[in-house]
């Protein structure tokens, strides 16, 4: 549905000279920077996968996403999705897309949502009959009900950002792009947003294509995750390997009933890839990188030997390896 | 499509009802600009039966209709071009499946029919209880002129989309826009006839698109043209029309491919 291939966006940004006679210099002859937005992008994508883009500002994504949904133009490398090249084909392609900009509203200020999505059915040439039954479906779903014959000014965060969801949708689209839609948004919001989302995912097969700083999000709502760092894609895989590559790895705290040495659990579980950390004479926990093959391992061989009272299975949550990968930038290799 | 244009100029004359205040001042702002020239000229003529070819009372209907035309001709697309471009709300108008200056002109029109009903019209009755207006004889003139006046508007869009899509590469062009609404006033003959000009501006202007778009249709309304030669001052527009399709295409390709959305 989606193929992208070696992406690259290239701006050209004036510099200006500092001083009064380096502005007058600036009027005669410029001087340019020229900064790689997107350098070398590649990914594909099926139909009716739900994935995210993640990434620090200025990392490259908004410009990623704004070069798959036709508004800019790519310096170098191909970008064909749903059958269309979309900075060539823009008018026929974007019929087939829905876009949602958290920090843009698309809906018309003065007017009252029901006015714009009236006016973008007539956009998208919708189908008057069917159009309507969708319609009332969003509106249903999104709970736009009570308020969607106010002017959108008189809205408040959460009610306009539903809104803009509905107006994304008018004309049922095939492939949904969702540019930080929680910004700011408060946890009722982002979850009935995020339903409906999953809902749409389910019912309709809408490729959904999500960026976002919120990690939450991403554990709510997407198995695939690309993660770009300066303009270039460094991970993308599933929610599940990002944590076991930049995870610090589980950490399981056992309570014992007896005192328990760290030699006698260090020789019960012989020699691998772990640490021992003791937390008291009781207590002591295993530090495990790789937890997808250790953590059976350790867990029955530590129960099995000795009596214990109580296990904590710490592991690290999405965010901290959010942070991780975005304090380790650079030696990290793409994996496909 | 024609049914995305009619809701675009519904949309747009519902916008420009919401803000009424914006009427009210824009009536009484060309009302002023009326007045004000009227007394201009009266003091110019001075009890001179005539100048440059017309008497005083031309001259006095001149004016009104001048403003009258502009009333329908004249928007502020180039603004709310650059507007949507540092504003970066460009990148919504580039997710919908139409022609951002397609679309643009649509509103223009829209904005121009709402103050030819609503400004014009009346203004136009209000003005003929004290000046001497004569209004064109036939059905036939009437339809020339409305002709005339159409392709005035587009020939003015086409420029105001040329300086606007300008903000594309410039990002603040605001002085342009506004050198070039002044040319267009001065140049297209709203603050001057065209035959007050010397001789040799008068020849340099005939090759430039300024005065079909207020000049032409003017001199259609008052008569000054006989509907003879009506039939040349139309091609003459009708020319301009195309001919700045060129330039406009070959630069909205070219923003296209430079466009940055401010922003992020």
């Amino acid at each position: 549905m989606i193929q992208v291939n070696k992406l690259e966006k290239v701006f050209r940004i004036h510099q200006a000279r500092p001083g009064l006679a380096g502005a007058l210099r600036d009027l005669f002859d410029r001087q340019y920077k020229t900064v790689k937005a997107v350098d070398g992008v590649s990914f594909s994508v099926e139909a009716g996968e739900m994935f995210a883009l993640i990434g620090e500002n200025g990392a490259g994504k908004s410009t990623t996403i704004k070069m798959l949904t036709g508004i800019l133009t790519p310096s170098a490398g191909e970008v064909v999705i749903n059958g269309f090249v979309p900075y060539k084909q823009r008018e026929q392609y974007v019929t087939s897309i829905g876009v949602v900009f958290g920090q843009r509203s698309q809906l018309w200020w003065d007017l009252s949502p029901m006015e714009s999505f009236r006016l973008l059915k007539r956009v998208y040439k919708v189908d008057e009959e069917e159009g309507n039954r969708w319609l009332n479906r969003l509106i249903d779903e999104l709970d736009l009900g009570s308020f969607v014959h106010q002017p959108v000014r008189k809205l408040s965060l959460g009610q306009r950002m539903r809104c803009e969801i509905a107006a994304s949708l008018i004309h049922k689209p095939k492939l949904l792009f969702l540019d930080e839609p929680t910004v700011g948004l408060d946890v009722l919001v982002k979850q009935k947003i995020r339903e409906f989302l999953r809902r749409l995912n389910e019912t309709e097969r809408t490729t959904i294509l999500l960026t976002t700083h919120d990690v939450s999000d991403i554990e709510a709502l997407c198995r695939r995750v690309l993660v770009m760092d300066q303009g270039r894609l460094i991970f993308d895989g599933l929610l599940g390997d990002l944590k076991e590559k930049w995870g610090a790895g589980t950490e399981v705290v056992f309570q014992f009933k007896k005192r328990t040495s760290l030699e006698e659990v260090r020789t019960a579980l012989g020699a691998a890839d772990y640490e021992l950390v003791p937390e008291n004479e009781y207590a002591l926990a295993v530090r495990i990188p790789r937890s997808q093959e250790m953590l059976p391992y350790v867990l029955s061989t530590v129960m099995s030997r000795f009596d214990v009272s109580d296990v904590k299975v710490k592991e690290a949550s999405t965010e901290e390896i959010v942070r991780n990968i975005y304090s380790a930038t650079g030696e990290v290799m793409v994996h496909a | 499509m024609l049914r995305l244009y009619a809701e675009l100029i519904r949309i747009r004359f519902l916008t420009m009802l919401a803000y009424r205040v914006n009427y009210y001042s824009g009536i009484i702002i060309y009302g002023i600009n009326i007045g004000a020239y009227y007394f201009l000229w009266k003091a110019i003529y001075a009890g001179q039966q005539n100048l440059a070819g017309m008497n005083v009372e031309q001259m006095t209907v001149y004016v009104a209709i001048a403003w009258m035309s502009r009333a329908f001709y004249f928007n502020n697309i180039d603004f709310e071009i650059a507007q949507d471009v540092r504003e970066g709300k460009v990148a919504i108008e580039m997710i919908r499946p139409y022609h951002y200056l397609s679309v643009k002109t649509a509103q223009a029109f829209g904005e121009g029919l709402f103050r030819l009903l609503f400004f014009a019209i009346p203004g136009m009755l209000l003005v003929s209880l004290f000046l001497p207006l004569a209004f064109p004889p036939s059905p036939a003139a009437w339809g020339v002129y409305l002709v005339s006046l159409l392709l005035a508007f587009l020939i003015n869009t086409e420029l105001n989309l040329l300086t606007g899509v300008l903000t594309f590469f410039f990002f603040r062009n605001d002085g342009m826009m506004r050198a070039k609404r002044v040319i267009v006033d001065l140049l297209s003959g709203l603050i001057l006839p065209i035959s007050f000009f010397p001789g040799w501006a008068q020849a340099i202007m005939n090759w430039l698109p300024f005065q079909a778009i207020n000049y032409y249709p003017s001199m259609i309304f008052a008569g000054a043209i006989d509907p003879l030669q009506a039939g040349d001052v139309i091609l003459l527009q009708s020319i301009w029309t195309v001919g700045l399709l060129l330039p406009l295409t070959a630069l909205w390709r070219r923003a296209r491919r430079n466009l940055v959305v401010q922003g992020g």
